[in-house]
């Protein structure tokens, strides 16, 4: 019997424990070591910050769920990693601490066969002083708790704003470094969204700030659509949204502090200016969980399986290349680490060889530029490929990975909401294929015109609330479950 | 009372972007031809889903 160990229970952890366990059935063992007792879609926590929705309704249990799977949950973090044992353990196994109130901080050694990190991002809110809910002034919707913290801190400006108080809202990025501009672009409109609605938007003026180049980059590089008879980047869709709701933006900025009601940003022409807020959601920049790796010797060999951000390396190509040499085939396929082939890792946390946007630094030296996103559809896809994969190499027909999931060659569709009403709603529906442009295949535009594409209606709202149905029905292992696509 | 449409300032940002015309807000909301586009996004979706 073979035991595959998976740290983590976010989208793409969770898909692989519930695809491997259908495959593998009760011949083998697949295990999930989680910190977190709750599983959450993380998507619609948005709509937990503007009060459309509660916790209650954006997560669940995990450990009924692991139950009625038979896949045994460990509510605790894992701290070290053994890819070769010990002189003690000689089979690879993982430290854990224990988080579950009942055996909190108690450590365990749990051994693996294969093992899939798919533990996500850590949110570094001290890379900005004063950011963050916790230690400083600014909101986030990066979990549902925050979420919540979120909205109660809207509904104290909208009830100011109600008495004839003038209120300077800001939402964006918190870093020069952030990913996710998609998740506060959400927040931001759906804050504009729910102050339209209670009649007080007159009473607010709501600025953008962003460490992308242009607006509609996304982290991605922005894209390309045929709109009204032209081939449109996505600034201008996007520059059209924003003046039509009035919001004002600044771009090309990485915060660098925040105090109570000001920050201070620096702008990729070395400028520095403070702004003013008094309700501000900024994002964290990520970097990976913290792990420390050692081999049979005891000694430390975290450099070799993890970059200096924190991510594992996988199949990618980490060599540096400046951007002109840039190609889809540095983006990785199998998503199997190159020195322990029994390792794999997937969602945000594998390494990326590279930014999708192109890297860029002000006159000062600071970088201001989005890290690549690589959450929602492509980490679930990339997570069940890899299931596979380890499946077919646990029961023998396979002797490596055969299955292949790479960015360059995936498509992905992005519902991003823009004001949540079942009737009058919006929300920003986007495909594009490939994710990772490839000049070579696209010279134009580096992804397919026919299937890159963009629009802002009511029916995104109505997509973006089936996904949120879909997505926890799935998550919960209901009958039928697996023919939901990721 | 009818939302006051803010100002647009010349050669501040909010000069130069295209806005929608009227026919098309309204088209954003209409139920019949969001329903229309709800099916045609979905099936945009499911062809994204099997991209890879």
């Amino acid at each position: 019997m073979a035991r595959l160990l998976i740290m983590g229970a976010g989208v793409s952890g969770h898909t692989a424990a519930l695809h491997a366990q259908r495959k593998l059935k009760r011949d083998h063992e697949v295990i999930v070591v989680s910190p977190n007792s709750k599983w959450n879609w993380i998507p619609s926590n948005i709509w937990v910050g503007v009060g459309f929705m509660n916790t209650e309704q954006v997560t669940f249990d995990l450990a009924p769920i692991y139950k009625k799977a038979g896949i045994p949950f460990y509510q605790a973090k894992a701290t070290a990693i053994y890819p070769e044992g010990s002189d003690e353990h000689p089979t690879p196994f993982i430290e854990i601490s224990y988080t579950s109130p009942d055996r909190a901080s108690e450590k365990e050694i749990l051994a693996y066969d294969y093992l899939i990190n798919a533990t996500g991002p850590r949110l570094r809110f001290d890379k900005t002083e004063g950011l963050g809910p916790d230690n400083g002034y600014t909101a986030s919707v990066c979990t549902h708790g925050h979420a919540e913290h979120a909205f109660r801190q809207l509904e104290e400006s909208i009830e100011r704003m109600k008495k004839g108080e003038r209120q300077k809202i800001v939402i964006g990025t918190g870093h020069g470094t952030c990913t996710c501009q998609g998740a506060a672009f959400e927040y931001l409109f759906n804050v504009d969204h729910l102050i339209r609605k209670h009649g007080v938007r007159d009473k607010a003026d709501l600025t953008w700030i962003t460490n992308e180049m242009e607006l509609g980059d996304f982290g991605m590089g922005g894209m390309h659509f045929k709109r009204g008879g032209y081939v449109t980047h996505s600034r201008i869709f996007t520059e059209s949204l924003f003046t039509e709701r009035g919001v004002s933006w600044i771009k090309q900025a990485g915060v660098k502090g925040i105090q109570e009601n000001k920050f201070e940003y620096e702008t990729l022409d070395g400028k520095e200016a403070e702004q003013e807020f008094d309700f501000s959601m900024m994002l964290p920049p990520f970097t990976g969980v913290p792990f420390q790796a050692f081999n049979r010797n005891g000694e430390e060999i975290t450099d070799q399986l993890f970059a200096p951000n924190g991510f594992m390396k996988v199949d990618a190509d980490y060599s540096g290349k400046p951007y002109d040499e840039w190609s889809p085939k540095d983006w990785p396929e199998t998503y199997q680490n190159t020195t322990y082939s029994n390792i794999f890792a997937v969602g945000i946390a594998f390494a990326p060889p590279h930014s999708i946007s192109k890297p860029a630094k002000s006159v000062n030296g600071t970088p201001i530029s989005p890290t690549p996103p690589r959450t929602g559809m492509p980490s679930g896809v990339m997570a069940r490929e890899v299931a596979f994969n380890i499946a077919d190499m646990i029961k023998g027909d396979a002797e490596m990975p055969l299955r292949k999931a790479s960015m360059a060659n995936m498509g992905a569709a992005c519902i991003a909401s823009a004001g949540a009403s079942a009737l009058n709603g919006t929300a920003v529906s986007m495909t594009m294929y490939p994710i990772i442009p490839d000049f070579e295949a696209y010279p134009d535009t580096g992804r397919s015109l026919k299937y890159t594409t963009g629009e802002i209606g009511l029916a995104g709202h109505w997509i973006k609330h089936l996904l949120h149905f879909g997505f926890m029905y799935k998550a919960k292992a209901n009958p039928f479950w697996r023919f939901i696509p990721e | 009372m009818k939302e006051k449409k803010p100002l647009r300032t010349p050669y501040e940002q909010n000069y130069y972007p295209p806005t929608p015309s009227k026919f098309t807000v309204w088209k954003r909301t209409n139920p019949v031809w969001q329903f229309f586009r709800f099916l045609v996004i979905n099936v945009k979706m499911l062809i994204m889903a099997r991209k890879h």
